[in-house]
């Protein structure tokens, strides 16, 4: 039994999150990984955007800002920049993410400050009502989607790793025990690292899409995550519909507060 | 000796989604009027997987020997 | 710090004045007529003790400002017109957080993008309304070099005793003039940091205001662990959908500026005494002005100038203390009469108003402004 309450602030659960919803998962998860790295709440700083995800940070007991939509990356950065000390946290959702926010997060992954961004991936717009996102997949149904999906969607950890991020994870909720895991490698990580969790929106999401329950969400991603191992013996032909997870992509590389430092001969005065 | 779970459920936040009956490998646990309850107890093998995917913080496990 | 006598840019006269009052960090993104600023701090922060980031856009460097104050620094950021509009969203959410930090815009003329190295003060409704929704604001309007560095010390100060964003409306004459400027030891101006809190951390609450209507802010990483978010919240700074808090909290918010119209709002008043006609000018406008009044009192017209230091909150105080003594008030602005507007509203028919507006990112020049003087 993990005992969580040292870590959530009193009084605020039960959460806003429907029922069957990922990010309570999620959000479990990432209090875990923190609690095995032994982070003082005192210095750790956690920014959100907008967005079911982002009401994350309310509910936890650390230094939290919950700002504007899709800016939480470029929040975090001058929270990071002034204050090194702090483990910086970034979370937001597929929308707040890739779409508003898409031009802060390619240009974070490319700066390599360290701090690390969860994105939690449901696949829609779940406090609007259930519009596509920029990670709906090809043909599925949304609000705004009345024919299917007719737009290509990303692919998060591809996006992410090709913009330069030096640790790319990713996980699901139905991993959970994993995706703690892969949460902390992302916290040990000294460079801008990403995770992306799989989650599940049965309101929104699944019941145009036959999953209304939140079991059935977490069944598809049961059915379609393959590890890492497993997705590298894998022809084309059996990768169709089906999604890596664990550590994807990770590199060395010196993350930009200690080149800045360097370079510009900066001083602590 | 195998392991036996003593479950807790804090009734007040389950918002019945029912993953924890669903992925439970020993059945232990039931929907009724849509909140989770204990069907039987002594076949929890304390895996906690319900713990660790309930979304709302509404289940615990604690291992006992 | 470079003390002593120098002949300066203006945008570099702000950089000074930033690092000056103690600003740590600068978050930008090139535009022009603004950019020597963040090229300036770009050379000396690191050397303070300080960091410079260029962003990948406007709203991510005003974003980024917000995060370095919330986290205990100091920070400005520059912009102009279009750059300015695109940082709007988060202006407003430092407002509605009560976070210290200073945003100048050299303002050009637009709209859009306009003539980006032309001269405009059309901005003034822009620093006032931009963002959504209602909320506090305090704008500064700098007219010569040595203001530039003088007024930057004193936006961080307010911004800082505050607790609120604060808006130096520059313009591109001045930010590109060079001028002689003095830049005073370190201690000579007055510096503010903002008020700590001294409860132990479990009475803390962000956002309640027990002296005054200013709360006091702790910094990320003190030991005060609280939230912030942009959504209406109460004195603990969680959200709250209660329009009762929200209205309550908002009018706090108004409150915190407009009664404290005196420390914040200051006018130089020049011969305005005796005047018949009083010109209302800011910013580079104002520097004509002044040479009109001169020639105007040589021609044996009682003419002075009210010159704002402060725009907003508007000063109303200022302008209705001659209702009643001087005839005429002729308003100088490059732009179609924004301040016109707000000096109809605060003299409310007591004074007769004519207006120069200029558009065409000329400078109103001196014999312009004394033609209308004739006219009266």
């Amino acid at each position: 039994m993990f005992d969580y309450s040292s870590y959530l602030r009193k009084g605020k659960l039960p959460h806003i999150w429907c029922p069957g919803c990922g990010h309570g998962i999620i959000m479990k998860g990432l209090i875990r990984a923190i609690d095995a790295m032994g982070w003082s709440k005192d210095e750790t700083a956690i920014a959100s955007g907008i967005g079911c995800a982002s009401r994350l940070p309310g509910y936890v007991d650390f230094n939290t800002v919950h700002t504007t939509h899709g800016r939480s990356i470029a929040f975090a950065t001058g929270i990071k920049l002034a204050n090194p000390k702090l483990n910086v946290v970034v979370l937001g959702g597929d929308g707040d993410m890739t779409a508003i926010g898409g031009n802060h997060l390619i240009h974070a992954c490319r700066r390599n400050i360290d701090m690390t961004l969860i994105i939690m991936n449901n696949n829609i717009y779940g406090m609007t009502g259930g519009q596509y996102s920029p990670t709906t997949p090809n043909g599925m149904g949304a609000t705004t989607a009345p024919y299917g999906m007719i737009e290509n969607n990303f692919d998060v950890a591809e996006l992410v790793a090709g913009a330069g991020a030096t640790f790319v994870a990713r996980g699901t909720t139905y991993h959970a025990m994993q995706m703690t895991d892969i949460i902390k490698q992302a916290f040990k990580h000294k460079g801008f690292s990403v995770v992306e969790v799989i989650a599940g929106c049965p309101t929104n999401f699944g019941r145009k899409n036959k999953r209304a329950e939140g079991y059935s969400m977490l069944e598809w991603q049961r059915d379609t995550a393959v590890p890492l191992e497993r997705w590298q013996t894998m022809g084309a032909d059996e990768r169709a519909d089906k999604y890596p997870i664990g550590i994807l992509h990770k590199q060395e590389r010196e993350d930009y507060l200690t080149t800045y430092d360097r370079m510009a001969g900066f001083k602590a005065i | 000796m195998a392991k036996r779970g003593k479950i807790t459920i804090v009734e007040k936040l389950c918002k019945g989604c029912a993953i924890c009956v669903r992925f439970c490998p020993k059945q232990v646990l039931e929907m009724k009027k849509f909140k989770v309850h204990i069907k039987s107890a002594d076949a929890c093998i304390a895996c906690a997987m319900c713990e660790l995917r309930c979304p709302d913080f509404a289940i615990s496990v604690e291992a006992e020997q | 710090m470079i003390s002593g006598k120098h002949f300066m840019q203006g945008n570099d006269a702000i950089s000074y004045g930033a690092l000056y009052a103690g600003c740590r960090f600068f978050g930008g993104y090139p535009i022009t007529p603004s950019t020597e600023i963040a090229e300036r701090l770009s050379i000396e922060l690191p050397k303070h003790g300080g960091r410079f980031i260029q962003m990948e856009d406007e709203i991510a460097a005003m974003a980024s400002i917000i995060g370095a104050s919330i986290a205990g620094v100091k920070s400005l950021t520059a912009t102009s017109g279009p750059g300015f509009s695109l940082k709007q969203e988060n202006i407003g959410f430092a407002c509605m957080a009560e976070v210290p930090c200073v945003v100048v815009n050299v303002q050009r003329a637009g709209p859009s993008t306009g003539l980006p190295t032309g001269v405009s003060q059309s901005d003034i409704m822009q620093a006032r309304w931009g963002t959504h929704g209602e909320h506090p604001c305090i704008a500064i309007t700098p007219a010569t070099v040595q203001e530039q560095f003088s007024e930057t010390v004193r936006a961080f100060n307010l911004s800082e005793k505050y607790r609120t964003p604060v808006i130096i409306l520059s313009d591109e004459i001045i930010g590109h003039m060079r001028e002689a400027i003095f830049i005073p030891e370190a201690g000579v101006l007055p510096v503010i940091d903002r008020c700590k809190p001294v409860c132990p951390p479990s009475d803390y609450k962000p956002f309640s205001a027990v002296d005054g209507d200013v709360p006091v802010l702790a910094n990320f990483g003190e030991g005060y662990r609280y939230h912030i978010t942009g959504l209406s919240h109460d004195v603990t700074g969680f959200p709250t959908n209660s329009g009762e808090v929200a209205q309550r909290e908002l009018l706090r918010m108004m409150r915190k500026i407009d009664a404290n119209y005196d420390d914040i709002v200051q006018v130089e008043e020049y011969l305005c005494d005796d005047a018949d006609i009083i010109i209302f000018a800011t910013g580079a406008v104002a520097r004509s002005a002044k040479d009109t009044v001169n020639v105007a009192r040589s021609e044996g017209i009682k003419v002075g100038l009210l010159k704002p230091l402060t725009i907003w909150p508007f000063p109303d105080k200022h302008i209705q203390k001659y209702i009643g003594r001087a005839k005429t008030m002729i308003v100088a602005e490059m732009n179609l009469g924004q301040l016109t507007g707000e000096v109809r509203r605060a003299t409310d028919g007591g004074i007769k108003i004519r207006s120069v507006c200029r558009i065409d990112a000329s400078p109103i020049t001196p014999t312009e402004i004394l033609k209308e003087v004739h006219c009266v």
